[in-house]
């Protein structure tokens, strides 16, 4: 009997979207052990307490693509798409490190260029919001004016310089630890969880997801869709602008061409190894989330093994091809129809129907 | 006729998917220069097996032999080079190409220099003229014809390529009188150049039109093969709900018939409503507990009539008065604060969440009225989805099984139940009963007949005449897009009354425009004379 809850146990897990990505990255991981054994190695620093390591690393990383990948679940739930997180992120950056170059080095001062910089990536997003949901534009197309446009509007608020700052509590967001854990990854965590909660525990995912899944159905149940489209954009507006912040704060820099330079790429990619359908509907938050960590698991791992720099877009590809393959419903049916369902499977499953 | 040697023989075709047995051994032939009716209700499986001689579908064991050999198709393509070729109730043609294009399409006439176009042109004329279309401009392009044109080209085009068999699955259910009749004569004329064809339909009197056999499926198996001179429209029916017909007739037949105060403010009164091209200026009054039935053929504007007043589809003119009050209909979302609710005949499009749960289903509309931000509890939630599943005897009683994977009476249910948990003063329901089985069907109906003895009104719209003349108290005709009377029901009321109506009311239309063009209800038919007679 306990054998048999286990298979069910086990059976859950592999149902839920976000499996394939665990073993990607514990395959990852592996491959990083066998070329060095100490990679999973965790030491604390004797001057400050805190960890280091390579997974500190990677979770130091993952951060800034965690923020846009689960904006752009939210977007992508509803049928839409959000190319214009990249760009995004390095307006957040423009304004940020504009505001602290000259407003000093405080914690007031930090305060205020995260708030600015979150205000103006919010009014962003609601510009693609409103170009979606009440100009009726693709958002494809929607996006991707945002996309181009955004990266001029950095240059523009920086006046074409790769702006540098200094703010001791700005860069503590990037750099700092909190009980030896780095500060950008529980923040992350955090925020990850603070939207779960907002979207799970009202009623904006169920109603996303039904616009995404079924829009005419949805406007004959009385939903309305167009504030929906706009929350959903303002919100992957206002989470590119925080992986912005976080992105900037670590070199305290913004560089214009550079900062979330195809960044949306792979937010889409840890959205789609999480399991949802470009075509909308149902999302998991905690599926981005483990995209992303795959991601940066991805980019790691490629630098560590010495893919020399040419090969490492294919790399990249070849692993999230297979991924892909494994998580089709075609794939894994070719794999169901070699090892045909026994007889009394079939039984129980007619017994169900007719229940 | 060939009674000899089938062209399509198919013997023991079963075919599962995942939970449903679609297909359980049915067998069916197909004879050179016949038109043989597939025959069945919604769900029977008549689809399920075209496909399965297409090749669309696999199936799980059964053979098919076309033309003496065993074959099976890998789809509609491979299905046609065979010679079988299927026309569908939406015309799949490429309405950008021209007529001729379209009619050579993988078979255009080449010379020297590629493609001849001149005469491809020509040959698909040819085609076309074998079946009296020799007057369409073959370079014209397709969607300049009408639906019935197109379907036509498509007949043509299967002619082209020289089929022999020749599917046509319901070519005819948004055809008017006279487009039925072209396609019947082409048809017919295919029909005499050998070809076997086989003939989908809803309509009783269409199938025995045409038809020279008929066989009845019923949940997937077959139920016998007849002559359709030999079998009379009682047994075919009988064959196709494997009930007799006076079983069917009991369910649920209790209108109301209390005399109504006349003073009594209607719920809902329409002045003028109309939208171009849908609905010609109506006037409609509906009062509470009220059964009010729209009857009308299809596309006679009897679902287009209703969704104007849910706001489905904005009405261009008109007012509609709630109590007494004008309100300004703009989307669903205005509708359902104000307790109308619309119940869509069309169920996959407009009407399910596919990938979302039952009980995500059934609180979708209350909470899209309340809005994302004030999220129904769980505990309200339960309380909601286990009145609705337990009332309306939703199977399985699971809620959190997806909606998709429900049976279709199910899923109707649910529907209803995600309407009736907003609390209607006035439900519209159009088509409910479509393509359910008898018994979801009369629970539908007893849920109908109880909300109105609970002072809700409800608007119910059927193709099936009978049914509505069952359930309603009020019987609203409707014809090329305009309501053309009103029917007090009673017992001398039958469905035949109805048709009469609909049949008179051309020539009345021919004698008397004026009339028409006024908006009022002919005289003809006035609805008293039925309500004095029913005390």
């Amino acid at each position: 009997m306990t054998a048999a809850a286990g298979t069910t146990i086990w059976r859950e897990l592999i149902r839920k979207p976000f499996f394939w990505g665990i073993v990607a990255i514990i395959a990852l991981l592996a491959l990083n052990v066998i070329k060095d054994p100490t990679y999973l190695a965790l030491s604390i620093n004797p001057n400050n307490g805190n960890l280091v390591g390579n997974l500190v690393d990677i979770l130091r990383q993952a951060a800034p693509v965690m923020m846009i990948a689960i904006g752009m679940s939210l977007v992508i739930a509803t049928g839409g798409i959000d190319l214009s997180v990249g760009s995004l992120m390095a307006v957040a950056g423009a304004v940020s490190m504009e505001f602290l170059s000259a407003a000093g080095d405080s914690f007031g001062a930090a305060l205020a260029a995260v708030g600015l910089a979150l205000v103006i990536t919010g009014v962003l997003g609601a510009v693609n919001g409103v170009l979606v949901a009440y100009v009726g534009l693709q958002p494809f197309i929607a996006t991707l004016v945002l996309m181009l446009a955004g990266r001029g509007i950095a240059k523009v608020i920086t006046g074409g310089q790769n702006t540098t700052a200094s703010n001791d509590s700005f860069r503590w967001i990037a750099n700092g630890f909190l009980i030896g854990i780095p500060v950008v990854f529980l923040l992350a965590v955090l925020i990850v969880i603070a939207v779960g909660l907002v979207v799970r525990r009202s009623a904006l995912g169920l109603m996303i997801e039904a616009i995404g899944i079924n829009p005419r159905a949805s406007r004959m149940a009385g939903i309305k869709p167009k504030g929906l489209l706009l929350t959903a954009y303002i919100m992957s507006g206002i989470l590119a602008g925080i992986a912005g912040v976080m992105s900037v704060g670590s070199v305290m820099t913004v560089d214009i061409s550079r900062t979330g330079y195809q960044l949306e790429l792979d937010a889409i990619l840890a959205v789609v190894i999480g399991g949802a359908s470009l075509a909308g509907g149902k999302f998991s938050l905690s599926g981005a989330f483990v995209g992303a960590l795959l991601i940066a698991t991805l980019d790691k791992t490629v630098l560590y093994l010495g893919v020399s720099s040419s090969a490492t877009p294919a790399f990249k590809a070849i692993v999230i091809v297979v991924l892909c393959l494994l998580q089709s419903e075609r794939v894994r049916g070719w794999f169901r129809r070699r090892r045909r369902p026994r007889p009394a499977e079939r039984l129980l499953q007619k017994e169900e129907v007719s229940a | 006729m060939n009674e000899e040697v089938p062209i399509v023989e198919m013997r023991g075709i079963s075919i599962e998917f995942p939970g449903v047995k679609a297909l359980d051994g049915v067998d069916f032939r197909l004879f050179p220069g016949e038109v043989h009716a597939l025959m069945g209700e919604n769900g029977a499986g008549k689809s399920t097996l075209i496909k399965a001689l297409t090749g669309v579908y696999r199936i799980d064991s059964g053979s098919i032999v076309v033309s003496g050999s065993e074959r099976r198709f890998g789809g509609a393509d491979d299905a046609q080079e065979a010679g079988v070729s299927t026309v569908y109730q939406e015309v799949n043609l490429a309405p950008n190409l021209s007529i001729g294009e379209n009619v050579m399409l993988g078979h255009e006439q080449r010379g020297a220099f590629g493609i001849n176009w001149t005469a491809t042109h020509r040959a698909a004329t040819e085609a076309l003229e074998r079946l009296g279309l020799g007057h369409l401009d073959t370079r014209k392009p397709l969607s300049t014809l009408s639906i019935a044109l197109q379907q036509l080209v498509a007949i043509s085009r299967a002619m082209a390529i020289r089929a022999k068999v020749l599917i046509l699955d319901e070519p005819t259910s948004s055809l008017d009188a006279a487009e039925v009749e072209g396609l019947f004569a082409v048809i017919r004329s295919v029909r005499d150049q050998g070809v076997a064809v086989l003939f989908v339909s809803h309509f009783l009197d269409q199938v025995y039109a045409i038809s020279d056999r008929i066989t009845v499926l019923r949940n997937g198996r077959y139920e016998g093969e007849h002559l359709t001179r030999e079998l009379d429209r009682h047994a075919l029916i009988s064959a196709m709900i494997g009930k007799d017909l006076d079983t069917l007739k009991s369910l649920g037949g209790n209108r109301r018939r209390e005399p109504r105060d006349p003073d009594e403010k209607p719920l809902l009164s329409a002045v003028g409503i109309a939208r171009r091209g849908a609905v010609e200026a109506t006037d409609l009054e509906i009062r509470r507990g009220e059964v009010v039935g729209f009857a009308g053929l299809l596309g006679s504007g009897r679902t287009e009539l209703a969704r104007l007043l849910y706001a489905a589809d904005k009405a261009d003119a008109g007012t509609i008065e709630l109590h007494g009050s004008p309100v300004d209909l703009r989307s669903p979302a205005d509708a359902l604060p104000r307790r109308i609710a619309f119940s869509t005949e069309n169920r996959r499009d407009e009407g399910i969440i596919g990938d979302l749960t039952v009980r995500e289903n059934i609180v979708l509309a209350v909470q899209a009225e309340r809005g994302w931000a004030r999220p129904l509890s769980r505990r309200e939630q339960d309380a909601i989805v286990s009145r609705y599943i337990e009332q309306l005897n939703v199977r399985p009683a699971d809620p959190d099984r997806m909606i998709k994977n429900l049976s279709g009476g199910n899923q109707q249910k649910v529907l209803l139940g995600r309407w009736l948990a907003t609390q209607p003063e006035l439900l519209i329901l159009d088509e409910p009963t479509r393509g359910i089985d008898v018994g979801a069907k009369a629970e539908i109906q007893e849920a109908v007949a109880e909300l109105a003895e609970d002072g809700v009104a409800v608007v119910f719209i059927s193709s099936e005449l009978e049914e509505v003349v069952r359930l309603s108290e009020r019987i609203v005709v409707l014809k090329d897009h305009r309501k053309i009377g009103e029917i007090q029901n009673g017992p001398e009321v039958t469905a035949q009354v109805i048709v009469d109506v609909i049949a008179a009311h051309g020539v009345d239309a021919a004698a008397d425009t004026l009339d028409d063009t006024e908006g009022a209800v002919p005289d003809s038919i006035a609805p008293t004379t039925h309500k004095e007679a029913a005390r």
